[in-house]
This record gives C-alpha cells, sequence and structure tokens, in this order.
C-alpha cells in the first residue's frame, strides 16, 4: 500500500489541476461583481475540444502536429517529480530539479516551434516575447531552486519539498518567506498570468502566450490548456510545499487536503491580484524580473552563509 | 527577529535602489530608519530600561519621522518628482546592489570580530547598506536623490555601531545623528538654492558653474 502513495499524488494532479484554472475565473468573476463560468469549464471545455477534429493549414508542417502532445508528455513527465502533500514525488534522484526545470522549458521550446511554425506574424512576436521573458524567468527559477536546496540540503525536489518537511523552516524563516515570493513571481510570469501577460486580451498585438496558440484547434487546444493547467500545478506545488511542508500535520488525508487548500489559495490570489492589478508595460517586465532574480541572490547569500 | 529586521533592511535597500521616483526613496529611507531603530531592543547589552527606551525613541524619530519629512518638505519645495537621468540604471544599480551584498558577506567572513555579535547577519548587511548609500550618491544626479544616498549611508554606519559597540553606550551614536541632522539641514538648504538659482537641482550640471566652460557643456 506505501508504495502506491506516490500514484494519488500523480491522480490528485492530473484530477484537480484544470479546477485551479476555474477558481482564478470565479475569483475574478467576484471582483467584477459577475457570477462567474462554473468551477469545472476548463474540464467542459477539455471535453468539448477532444470531441472536435483539428483543422491543420497547409503552410504548417510537422513540428505543428507533434508539440502538442510533446509538450504534454514533457509536462507529464515534469510531473512525476512533484511530491504533493502527504506523497512522496513517484521518482526522484539527486539531482532532479535541473530535470524538472528542462522539462517545462522543453515543453515551452514545443511551444515557440509549433507557433512558428505557422507563418503567422502574431504567432512569431508571441512566440519571441515568451523566449525573451524565459530567459529571465528560468534564471529565477533556477536560484530559487539552488537556494532551497542549501536551506534543505538536499538536491532533489522531493527532499527539499517531502523529506526535508519542517526542518527546512529551522534555518531562517525570513529568507524562505523572500524564495516563496519570488516563486510566486515565477510562477506568474511562468503560466502568463497578469502583470506579465494577461489571458483575457482579445487583442493579438498585446498577446504572448494566447498568441502562440491562435491557429491550433480541437484536441491540439485541449492538451495545450491541460498541459498549462498542469504547469500552473507544479509551479504552485513549489511554494506550497515550501509554505506547509509535510510533517507540519502527519496524517496522510488532512495533509493533502491542506495541500490542495494551499494551491486553491494560490490560484484565489492569483485571480484576486488579476482583478486589481494592471499588466506592466512590455520593457518593465525584465526590469521586473531582474528584480526577482537580485532577491533570489540575496536569499541565497543569507543562506550560503 | 533580528534576522527579520535584516532580510527586510537588505529588501529595502534593493528597493531604493530599484525606484526612480524621489517620494518613493525618501519613504524607504524612513522605512530603513523605523526598522534599524527597532534594532537595539533585540541586542542584549548593558544598556538596559530608560536608557535604552530612549535611544529607541530618538532614533525613530530623527530617522523615520523628522529627516523624511524634512526631505519630503524640501521636496515639495523644488518640485522634483522623479530621477529623470541617473547616471546608472534601475536594473543595473539593483544588480549593483546584490553585487554589494556578496562583497559585504565576504568582506565579513574575512573581518576579524573579537567579540560575538548578536547575529552573524548584522556585519554584512550594515556593510552592504553603506556601500548602497555610496553608490546611491555617486550614481544619481538630483541632488535630493543624493541627499537620501547619503542618510542610507549613515543607516548603515548606525547599524555597524551598535553591532558593535555593544558595550559601549550609545552617545558616540547619538553624536552622531546630531551631525546627521545638522548635515541633512545644510545639504537642505543648499538643495533650496541650486533650485532658486537654476530652476533645477541636476547636480551633473554644476561643473557648468565655473569660469571657464567645460568644452562638452559648450558645445551643448
Amino acid at each position: 500500500m506505501n508504495n502506491l502513495y506516490p500514484l494519488f499524488n500523480l491522480i490528485i494532479a492530473l484530477t484537480a489541476a484544470p479546477l485551479m484554472s476555474g477558481v482564478i475565473n470565479r475569483v475574478k468573476a467576484f471582483f467584477a461583481g459577475r457570477k462567474g463560468p462554473p468551477l469545472l469549464q476548463l474540464y467542459f471545455d477539455i471535453g468539448k475540444l477532444l470531441r472536435k477534429g483539428a483543422v491543420y493549414s497547409r503552410t504548417t508542417g510537422v513540428f505543428f502536429r507533434l508539440a502538442p502532445p510533446a509538450g504534454l508528455v514533457f509536462i507529464l513527465t515534469a510531473l512525476l517529480f512533484i511530491p504533493c502533500g502527504a506523497y512522496p514525488a513517484v521518482l526522484f534522484f539527486p539531482g532532479d530539479m535541473v530535470l524538472v526545470v528542462y522539462l517545462l522549458g522543453a515543453q515551452r521550446f514545443c511551444m515557440l516551434l509549433a507557433a512558428l511554425d505557422t507563418g503567422s506574424s502574431f504567432e512569431g512576436m508571441g512566440a519571441s516575447r515568451d523566449a525573451h521573458f524565459s530567459v529571465f524567468s528560468e534564471a529565477v527559477l533556477f536560484l530559487c531552486l539552488a537556494a532551497m536546496s542549501v536551506a534543505s540540503g538536499s538536491v532533489s525536489l522531493n527532499g527539499m519539498l517531502f523529506t526535508a518537511g519542517g526542518r527546512i523552516w529551522q534555518v531562517s524563516p525570513p529568507v524562505l518567506l523572500v524564495v516563496v515570493f519570488v516563486l510566486y513571481i515565477v510562477l506568474l510570469v511562468e503560466n502568463y498570468r497578469v502583470p506579465f501577460d494577461d489571458p483575457n486580451t482579445h487583442l493579438e498585438l498585446t498577446m504572448i502566450h494566447e498568441a502562440m496558440a491562435l491557429d491550433h484547434g480541437g484536441p491540439d487546444i485541449a492538451m495545450f490548456e491541460y498541459a498549462a493547467a498542469l504547469k500552473f500545478w507544479i509551479l504552485a506545488s513549489l511554494p506550497a510545499g515550501l509554505l506547509f511542508p509535510y510533517g507540519m500535520k502527519p496524517d496522510f488525508f488532512g495533509n493533502s487536503a491542506l495541500f490542495l487548500g494551499v494551491i486553491a489559495l494560490t490560484a484565489a490570489l492569483t485571480g484576486a491580484l488579476e482583478s486589481c492589478a494592471a499588466r506592466l508595460r512590455l520593457v518593465k517586465v525584465p526590469q521586473m524580473l531582474t528584480a526577482a532574480a537580485a532577491l533570489s541572490v540575496v536569499a541565497l547569500i543569507f543562506l550560503a552563509k | 527577529m533580528v534576522d527579520g529586521i535584516l532580510m527586510l533592511l537588505v529588501l529595502l535597500n534593493l528597493f531604493s535602489l530599484g525606484s526612480t521616483r524621489i517620494s518613493a526613496s525618501i519613504r524607504v529611507v524612513a522605512y530603513q530608519g523605523a526598522a534599524i531603530g527597532l534594532v537595539p531592543l533585540f541586542l542584549p547589552g548593558k544598556i538596559t530600561g530608560g536608557i535604552l527606551a530612549a535611544i529607541v525613541l530618538v532614533t525613530l524619530l530623527v530617522k523615520a519621522v523628522i529627516l523624511p519629512w524634512f526631505l519630503r518638505y524640501a521636496q515639495k519645495r523644488v518640485n522634483v518628482r522623479r530621477e529623470e537621468k541617473p547616471f546608472v540604471g534601475a536594473s543595473t544599480s539593483i544588480l549593483f546592489g546584490v553585487a554589494a551584498l556578496g562583497t559585504a558577506f565576504f568582506i565579513s567572513s574575512r573581518l576579524p570580530i573579537p567579540f560575538a555579535v548578536v547575529s552573524p547577519f548584522i556585519v554584512p548587511v550594515a556593510l552592504s547598506v553603506s556601500l548602497t548609500g555610496f553608490f546611491i550618491i555617486i550614481s544619481r544626479a538630483e541632488a535630493l536623490s543624493q541627499v537620501v544616498g547619503y542618510l542610507i549611508l549613515e543607516n548603515g554606519i548606525y547599524l555597524f555601531g551598535i553591532a558593535l559597540l555593544l558595550e559601549q553606550p550609545l552617545l558616540v551614536e547619538l553624536g552622531m545623528l546630531l551631525d546627521v541632522f545638522v548635515g541633512i539641514f545644510v545639504m537642505g538648504i543648499t538643495v533650496f538654492h541650486i533650485s532658486r538659482e537654476f530652476e533645477h537641482t541636476d547636480t551633473s550640471r554644476l561643473s557648468g558653474l565655473a569660469d571657464w566652460l567645460p568644452e562638452v557643456r559648450r558645445n551643448e
């Protein structure tokens, strides 16, 4: 039975991830005074899209068709390394955090290739911006992971978020809070949320993530959406796992519920932020990310001392 | 607790390096002064009771209330809102702040300190706050930003002082505070005068005041 626990972790992530998009949209609707779409809207969308066929333009090549499933596979592989609440990760080995970051990078690479493959200038522009911002966000993510591994004395995600447990908070709580904050910024930029990109925009000129999926349809867009939901889950697990490590509440179901609650809270916070904050000017985004990188280096220096 | 305050000081440092709005810099200096003013409360030492309370209150009053208020007043008088043309941009300044922190940690690891300090972070943070102050003084063109940099530098020195002078009465510190107060006062008056005579407070153009004009200025 104990060996099956990691599988629970995977099942929770796979089933609950699309729920978070519903939470974000409901919070945004609440702030706008609307009722909002149902919490399960993304499930309905994905179900509907999967039943449709895809249309492929004659300009597109093999990458356009390959990218959505390949991206989803990369994200699913990355998910195997993420511990969740009371359950350890399915796979772990020393240094797996590097692999996870590069799996996320590979998924992004697939999206960029697919976007460039369409020959649409809007998609090319979205891809260019995404590539630009990812240079910063990936570095920031690595710095955060480095700080976490110094704090926990482990170089695998499972060790940092699961095995280390509450011990990670004995080193220096204020510094870890900074790491959590920077991880949240990484979550926002990697998931194309508001200060960095606006998921609701209808103007192609201002899109980043949406521009890259303009020409996909049917099952392809369903795979993109699902991969995006899982990516949110993965990146939300890092600050959630830091804030509420396993061991603070040592019963399995309580801890899983707590973990789910924290991730839903992250989603709600994102929705609230999205309702209150305006989008940054594109020139300001690298500056903001440089500041985030500076914060994570500061945390790293403090922890390495 | 001290570690939290020190972390806060470093974050405020980075913020002051990254902001070009003068009112924001003044606010940061006020918060930094307030945070530093609270540090003596957490230090184990011979000073307790009324003297400690007096030191904390005077520091808070001067650093977090009077000086920022005076700077705000000066800012309103000369009517500058933001640093238009700093010599070093915001992102580069922030990176410098990180480099300064790294250097400070390196230096303080080599620094022989004869007695135990309350937190291993206090000396490097004090050094990095001072370095940040220096950097703001040399990298900003507006006279008011330079005054802000001077205040940050003084915050760093003060922190260094309370870290090392545990056994001494803090009279030295209070004397220094008085010096700074007078210094800021003089600077404020200078800023008024620059502003009244030249309708701006960009110190990078002060070289044009000389009898001879440098070639560059004449060609402008």
